[in-house]
């Protein structure tokens, strides 16, 4: 890649939206999905008798049970969340600025 | 090459016959559908290795797969890497052993995934061709950084292999009543077979086959133990304290304070992003958009598995705990208690005999068998091509090696590598190996982590700062682990640690962070000022995939 054309790529305005909305948007889900696991992990190091707490006065099954598995199952959600958007929107945008290279 | 390679399997299933015959008269658990199980499974993989032997002409082809994996298939195959006989086993086993725990040390394991997607795999395809170290040089000085580059891969794969020889010896006596020795071999000849013959592409399907056979074998385990309590998991887990009692339920001590806690998570994480066999599965697709698509799938099919192996876990519970049958009773006579015959890390496979009878463990064996042989042929693929590509064709060839040598040098390279791992496994079979697999992780998560992620995002990264950070992350983790409990203590028997925690990866992973941020921030060198005016460059190709490697051919 040649310095015009990183220049002209770094101005083209399709370019400066997918990198910024991109970046803002893997930032978001990274700190999302790391707030949630160190939440919970946190917990169990201070405090575990919270995760330990009965569903039901008259069950043994406990919150943390519950708990664990929707960490495991919001993980993959956010896998899919982003996958959509990013093999959408974002792939679109990329084949855009690719097209517009080409037309020169 | 044909006639070598039936030369070769026909010297493998003699192997095998000679090792069965041998084990009859000496052990008395031989395990015959086991066998017929795993032979089927031998010989359907060594054919799936003579197709795609026929597809393998180039270097490309070698190291990954000619790149027309699909996202779905490479996601199964990532998740049949990160499941691997150590995890389904001692996942299940900790779970029968102390219940939530186990799922906690699972998540652990998880959440790395979601990371590697948002910030790690697209970047990764679009600017690598074989191997991070592509990445990770991209704008830098390619012999240094190569050279440490490699070096962290070879030490991840190493460490990680020996782990897996050890337990896949001590795993094939007890299963199939093998000797240790013949198991270390058949596995290690096996995988050499696979990979030098097949490369990338038959260790693909190798992997997604198993990881089916996995996932197949493991819900159906789930499914039986739940169908024992008509679906209804209150009336599992209440069943479960009434044997093992109430605190099943709740964390243990498997995370007892803050810092082991954030060290562990640290470690899993960025470990995960920084073990070469997992990055390597991302240039068998063909672009940005199947890499992710790989990894929800794998994401899924991974934390699928764990939810299963914590339902196992608590079957063994009600299942095989207390059951006389499977009742350790010499061992019991000595230390008193219920302790299981081999261990509790083989409560998913007494379970599998009682939920499905003689065939069922003789199918979950040869699963169990086939889950080693997968995960050890990716890493030694993954350690070859380090040697081959990073160290012969760009350090010592300087780039200009041509793809046949290249390919040549990481079939040497693999031969090699699954002769040290026979005899490392032969090594090491009676020394306590807990340590490797953390050590492992955390090498992963300082040396080859740091480096590859600040290569991606940070502009004022230069080759010193890689250099003396990178080495600097693989030195304390390396030190730490040694100074810990887990070798100082436990393995060279002082009475107390010197650094007190298990795992190191928080202070190590900083250690690299810090050295890299502020070596390159000095360096005021004229090659840093062109390293840094790179980075625009780079930064596009990883954002937009123009000029990415295979890119071109759609």
């Amino acid at each position: 890649m040649n310095k015009e054309l990183v220049k002209k790529i770094k101005e083209n305005p399709d370019y400066q939206k997918l990198a910024s909305t991109r970046n803002s948007f893997a930032i978001k889900l990274s700190v999302t999905m790391l707030a949630v696991y160190f939440t919970f992990i946190l917990t169990i190091a201070f405090n575990p008798s919270i995760l330990g707490t009965p569903i039901s006065e008259d069950s043994v099954t406990t919150i943390g049970i519950p708990i664990g598995v929707a960490v495991i199952i919001f993980a993959f959600i956010l896998t899919g969340i982003y996958t959509k958007r990013a093999n959408g929107e974002f792939d679109d945008l990329a084949n855009k600025i690719k097209q517009s290279i080409k037309e020169d | 090459m044909n006639r070598i390679f039936l030369f070769l399997i026909l010297g493998t299933i003699a192997v095998f016959a000679s090792g069965a015959i041998e084990g009859e008269i000496q052990k008395q658990d031989l395990n015959m559908s086991a066998i017929v199980m795993f032979l089927i499974f031998v010989g359907g993989t060594l054919g799936i290795t003579y197709w795609a032997a026929k597809r393998t002409k180039s270097a490309k082809d070698f190291y990954t797969a000619g790149g027309g994996i699909t996202g779905f298939q490479n996601g199964m195959a990532i998740a049949g890497d990160y499941m691997s006989a150590a995890s389904f086993l001692g996942i299940s086993g900790l779970v029968y052993l102390k219940g939530y725990d186990g799922l906690i040390y699972s998540i652990g394991f998880l959440v790395g995934w979601p990371i590697i997607l948002f910030m790690i795999a697209e970047p990764l395809r679009n600017l690598g061709k074989y191997t991070f170290a592509d990445v990770a040089s991209y704008r830098l000085r390619q012999t240094p950084i190569r050279s440490l580059a490699a070096s962290g891969s070879i030490a991840t794969v190493i460490l990680y292999l020996i782990a897996q020889m050890v337990g896949s010896g001590k795993l094939i006596e007890l299963l199939f009543g093998l000797e240790y020795e013949i198991a270390v071999i058949l596995v290690g000849v096996l995988m050499i077979l696979y990979v030098t013959f097949g490369g990338m592409l038959a260790t693909t399907w190798v992997q997604i086959i198993k990881a089916f056979l996995l996932l197949s074998g493991a819900t159906f385990m789930a499914v039986a133990v739940m169908a024992h309590y008509d679906f209804n998991f209150g009336a599992l887990f209440s069943h479960a304290t009434e044997l093992k009692g109430i605190k099943i339920m709740s964390p243990g001590g498997l995370v007892s304070d803050p810092i082991s806690a954030i060290s562990l998570a640290v470690a899993l994480m960025f470990g995960t992003a920084g073990l070469p066999h997992i990055l390597m599965r991302f240039f068998t697709v063909s672009d940005a958009k199947e890499a992710r698509k790989s990894v929800f799938y794998a994401t899924g099919f991974i934390g699928y598995f764990y939810i299963l192996t914590f339902i196992i876990g608590f079957g063994a519970i009600v299942m095989v705990f207390q059951n006389p049958q499977y009742l350790d009773m010499a061992k019991q006579a000595i230390d008193g208690g219920y302790p299981i015959l081999g261990g509790n890390n083989m409560a998913a496979i007494h379970l599998s005999h009682a939920v499905g009878g003689d065939f069922f463990l003789g199918f979950i064996s040869a699963v169990a068998f086939a889950t080693i042989l997968a995960v050890v042929s990716g890493l030694t693929l993954a350690g070859a091509s380090a040697i081959s590509h990073d160290l012969y064709a760009s350090v010592i060839k300087k780039g200009k090696a041509d793809g046949m040598a290249e390919m040549r040098v990481s079939k040497i390279a693999t031969v090699v590598l699954g002769l040290l791992a026979i005899i490392m496994g032969i090594m090491f079979e009676q020394q306590n190996i807990a340590f490797v697999v953390g050590l492992a992780f955390a090498i992963a998560a300082s040396a080859n982590f740091p480096i590859l992620f600040l290569s991606m995002y940070w502009s004022k990264l230069t080759t010193r700062g890689a250099v003396i950070g990178g080495s600097l992350g693989l030195a304390t983790a390396v030190i730490l682990v040694v100074l810990g409990p887990i070798v100082w203590v436990d393995i060279l028997g002082n009475a107390e640690a010197i650094f007190p925690y298990k795992y190191p990866a928080l202070f190590s992973v900083t250690a690299a962070f810090i050295g890299i941020w502020f070596f390159s921030i000095t360096d005021s060198s004229h090659n840093a000022e062109q390293e840094r005016e790179a980075f625009e460059a780079q930064y596009i190709r990883s954002q937009t995939g123009i000029g990415a490697e295979g890119a071109s051919e759609h």
